[in-house]
């Protein structure tokens, strides 16, 4: 950067320095109000708490060697389960995608200097850390054995730091809407000039309808949780019979909020494979409108299938019907997606770069999470499977590999952009391969142990499961081995030198324009869109500018100029 | 391929398990289809369109109607017919026949006690006749717990303040393991019971007599047998270690310091008393928590557990 800027004279070094370095101090990204910063500050606290959710889980895949005690007691195995699921759910997957990947990538895609409210956005994140703080709390204290879905009325009768831990769960609430409503205004409001609703990219409409169910569902949660800590405290009957409550209705509130908000998980990982899979295969996306449609109407059929997870609680018949019926009609959007980002690497030009490499992983692991739901949509085999091994094994395919492979898959996209720096390739597809055999290796044997019978949540077990808990817990060792490699590399490659090109992978979206790291202000000038994503060929340019590009080479220039009527 | 469902799936020991296991299998085999067509379309175009150079040009394709339509509608058809599939298996599951043997099951922290239609009861071991149907009416004393019949493709939960009902007719003579499945705390994954499918004769016999098994058992045995199946090993160990409640190694002939500081000597009538009302005397250092079982233990099986205890040195 510097020598642009002394090639160019200009005297105002802070709007040409990276965002990285300028301003500099802690107490400056603390402040910051940047898009990007408070995008990386995410990203470094959600790896944070992946690292803890996830020594939880290798230690519940340790007990579970061998049936009753061979590390923990019952006691210590049902907290560190607790744990594990509301610190990956809560702390980790929720925020990954749209709050670290979101937050820097959003405005970038659509030409925005920023986020439309920058300070909220700062108040999300602080929001989030101060719910991260009270989970900690409730870990150091001794921790919570509810589970992490805090069925009444046990989570009401039980010991231990429940009401603490649901108060944090309430507390990343607001954090997790105050983004939603930030990436909703930003979308309709910061679109650079000539992006129409179709020449967005489906990165943004991803983050769309994944602001929709957080603005909608959470606040459901965020009663619930209210109502539960109420009858805790203030011994108020809602959910306990004792009290007169009901516990089932516990159940329909809170997976009101729960089940979308598994597509608050699911929608931004298929965000950035809709970007990465069209980058590297250099070519349009296919069937762009049903794309963007399909997020959409995945995020408003997710309000309407709730109950899926209620076939044996007690709801009626009919009630169990309609629910089903209506939880198939989610399959429909998902296939066509995934058929159609097969169809975009169909006669492409396709590079298979790391990104591309987990996008592939992707759409397999995705593949089998989402055909083992319909096991789970249908009423009498959700019988025999509901709460068992098999669901545990379904979601984790959805929820952990799906969403953590596209995070993956985007924060391998993005690295040169956040950073200005390149990864190690050959270890990044290492990494890859091992996260792909290690994540099959560990959930595999858990779609047969639940059809077996095996349920979930359980401590001691049968003799007959053993063998395949086993073949589970060598699976995670050497999934983690994977994980582990990709943070290695990953922080290494934060010692090199800041020699990342603008676009290293030919995209042709927006943020590929900007510099690799880009300025506090994202573009020199405001860029201007000429065509979208789906009306132009692929190697023509698409954007012109504003202002005259100073730094740029003379391509850009050109359109510039050859625009500058249509513009200036 | 019956290997592969075999090893998927327990054997199927009630009537309308087998539509449940139609269904399954028909999934499984959608979903390894699946997943082996768009790997290998997958891994097709990755190799064929392979990136030569960074100057190729590639054909500018937006969408295709046609082909959208195809692949939205054949899932559409596909999942439509699932969802007719498992209704009708949830619906033959539901509504019981009016002749069915009813059984009324109660949940509680971690035990299931099951009562006969002529007031029979026991605990942890639910004896049901072959062939014919029979109807689970069941409560929860205290959480929700779930009564999850693996064998028989059933599970409902059982829940605090109201009843919930579950029916089948097994086809299997056997035992069938039932798991409790809705997570219910510290003893939730030892909260098991099993299901004797007898003959109508066997039938008959039990609930005259007792299981016939447990008649002809040393007293010794039977009362390892008590420890094993009614929910004593989830409190107390044989190892010495603390549970829930006292161990039993070791402890005949030995004295028990009582929460009034008096001291009981472990003998038969001790333990007798233990079982029956367990309040009238706790140790110190334990909480009163040990339900009765009184009318739940058959006269043998007391003595059982007393000669147990005693050969636990």
């Amino acid at each position: 950067m510097a020598e642009a800027l002394t090639t160019h004279g200009n005297a105002n070094a802070a709007e040409h320095a990276d965002y990285l370095d300028y301003p500099k101090g802690l107490l400056s990204w603390l402040t910051t109000v940047d898009h990007k910063r408070i995008g990386l500050m995410y990203m470094w606290s959600v790896m944070f708490f992946f690292f803890v959710g996830g020594m939880f889980a290798l230690l519940i895949r340790i007990e579970l060697l061998s049936p009753k005690h061979t590390i923990m007691t019952a006691e210590v195995y049902n907290r560190v389960f607790t744990l594990h699921g509301a610190i990956m759910t809560f702390l980790v997957i929720i925020p990954a995608i749209p709050a670290a990947l979101g937050n820097f990538a959003l405005p970038l895609l659509i030409g925005a200097k920023d986020v439309a409210f920058p300070r909220l956005n700062l108040t999300s994140l602080y929001v989030y850390w101060a719910g991260a703080v009270m989970a900690v709390v409730v870990l150091v204290m001794g921790g919570v054995d509810t589970g992490w879905t805090f069925y009444t009325p046990y989570s009401t009768t039980t010991g231990g730091g429940v009401t603490l831990m649901v108060m944090a769960a309430f507390v990343l609430g607001f954090s997790s809407i105050f983004t939603g409503v930030n990436f909703i205004a930003t979308i309709h409001k910061l679109r650079a000039p000539g992006m129409g609703w179709f020449e967005l990219p489906l990165f943004a409409w991803g983050m769309y309808s994944t602001a929709l169910i957080q603005i909608l569902a959470t606040p459901v949660l965020g009663i619930t949780l209210l109502l539960l800590v109420m009858e805790r405290v203030l011994g108020v009957g809602i959910f306990d019979p004792q009290l007169g409550g009901d516990p089932v209705l516990f159940q329909h509130f809170f997976w009101f909020y729960s089940h979308p908000a598994v597509y608050i998980m699911i929608l931004p990982a298929m965000a950035v494979i809709s970007e990465v899979i069209p980058t590297f295969s250099k070519k349009t996306i296919f069937g762009y409108k049903a794309i963007a449609f399909s997020s959409v109407a995945i995020a408003l059929l997710g309000f309407l299938v709730w109950a899926h997870h209620m076939f044996v609680a007690g709801m009626s018949l009919f009630a169990g019907a309609i629910f089903s019926f209506l939880t198939f009609f989610i399959a429909i959007p998902s296939a066509i997606k995934v058929f159609n980002w097969i169809a975009t690497m169909w006669r492409g030009s396709i590079s298979l770069d790391a990104p591309m490499q987990y996008a592939i992983s992707f759409l397999l692991i995705f593949t089998i999470g989402g055909l083992t739901g319909l096991f789970l949509a249908a009423l009498s085999t959700d019988v025999h499977l509901h709460d068992t091994y098999f669901v545990v094994s379904h979601f984790h395919y959805v929820m952990a590999g799906s969403n953590l492979i596209a995070l993956l898959a985007g924060i391998h996209y993005w690295w040169p952009k956040m950073f200005g720096r390149m990864y190690n390739e050959t270890l990044a597809s290492i990494g890859c391969v091992l996260v792909f055999l290690g994540f099959n290796a560990t959930f595999l044997p858990q779609f047969v142990l639940g059809s077996r019978g095996m349920p979930r949540r359980y401590y001691n077990y049968l003799p007959e499961f053993q063998s395949l808990h086993v073949a589970s817990t060598i699976g995670s060792w050497l999934l983690a081995a994977g994980l582990f490699l990709i943070l290695a590399y990953l922080l290494a490659s934060l010692r090199k030198p800041k020699t990342a090109v603008a676009n290293p992978w030919g995209g042709r979206t927006l943020e590929w324009e900007a510099m690799s790291p880009p300025t506090m202000h994202n573009f020199d000038g405001q860029p201007v869109l000429k065509h979208g994503p789906m009306t132009i060929a692929p190697t023509a340019p698409w954007w012109a500018w504003k202002k005259r590009h100073t730094e740029r080479g003379r391509d850009l220039r050109d359109v510039s100029n050859e625009y500058s009527d249509t513009y200036h | 391929m019956n290997w592969f469902q075999n090893w998927m799936l327990p054997k199927a020991a009630a009537t309308h398990a087998g539509d449940v296991d139609g269904l399954y299998m028909f999934i499984v085999y959608l979903t390894i289809f699946f997943f082996f067509f768009n790997g290998a379309l997958i891994f097709y175009a990755a190799r064929k369109w392979k990136r030569r150079s960074d100057k190729e040009v590639t054909p500018h394709i937006t969408h295709d109607t046609r082909l959208e339509l195809i692949w939205s509608i054949i899932p559409l058809i596909v999942v439509m017919l699932i969802f007719f599939w498992g209704f009708k298996g949830y619906v033959k599951a539901w509504v019981a026949p009016n002749d069915s043997i009813e059984i009324v099951v109660t949940g509680k922290k971690w035990v299931w006690q099951f009562e006969y239609p002529d007031g029979t009861r026991t605990l942890n071991d639910l004896h049901v006749p072959l062939n014919k149907p029979v109807k689970l009416v069941m409560n929860s004393e205290d959480v929700i717990h779930s009564f999850y019949v693996p064998g028989f493709r059933l599970k409902r939960d059982v829940i605090p303040g109201r009843y919930t009902e579950m029916w089948f007719t097994a086809t299997e003579p056997g035992v069938q393991q039932v798991f409790c499945a809705e997570y219910c705390g510290k003893g939730h994954s030892d909260m098991l019971a099993r299901i004797f499918v007898d003959t109508p004769e066997q039938y008959e016999v039990f609930l005259r007599e007792g299981d016939e098994q447990v008649r002809k058992m040393p007293l010794k045995d039977l009362g390892k047998l008590v420890y094993e199946n009614k929910g004593c090993a989830t409190c107390h160990s044989l190892d010495g270690t603390k549970g829930q409640g006292p161990t039993w190694k070791g402890i005949w002939g030995n004295v028990h310091k009582g929460t009034d500081g008096k001291d009981y000597p472990v003998d038969a009538n001790y333990i007798r008393q233990s079982i029956l009302m367990p309040q009238a005397m706790v140790v110190q250092g334990y909480e009163p928590i040990m339900p009765t079982f009184q009318g739940l233990l058959r006269e043998r099986e007391i003595l059982g557990v007393v000669e147990y205890i005693k050969s636990l040195q």
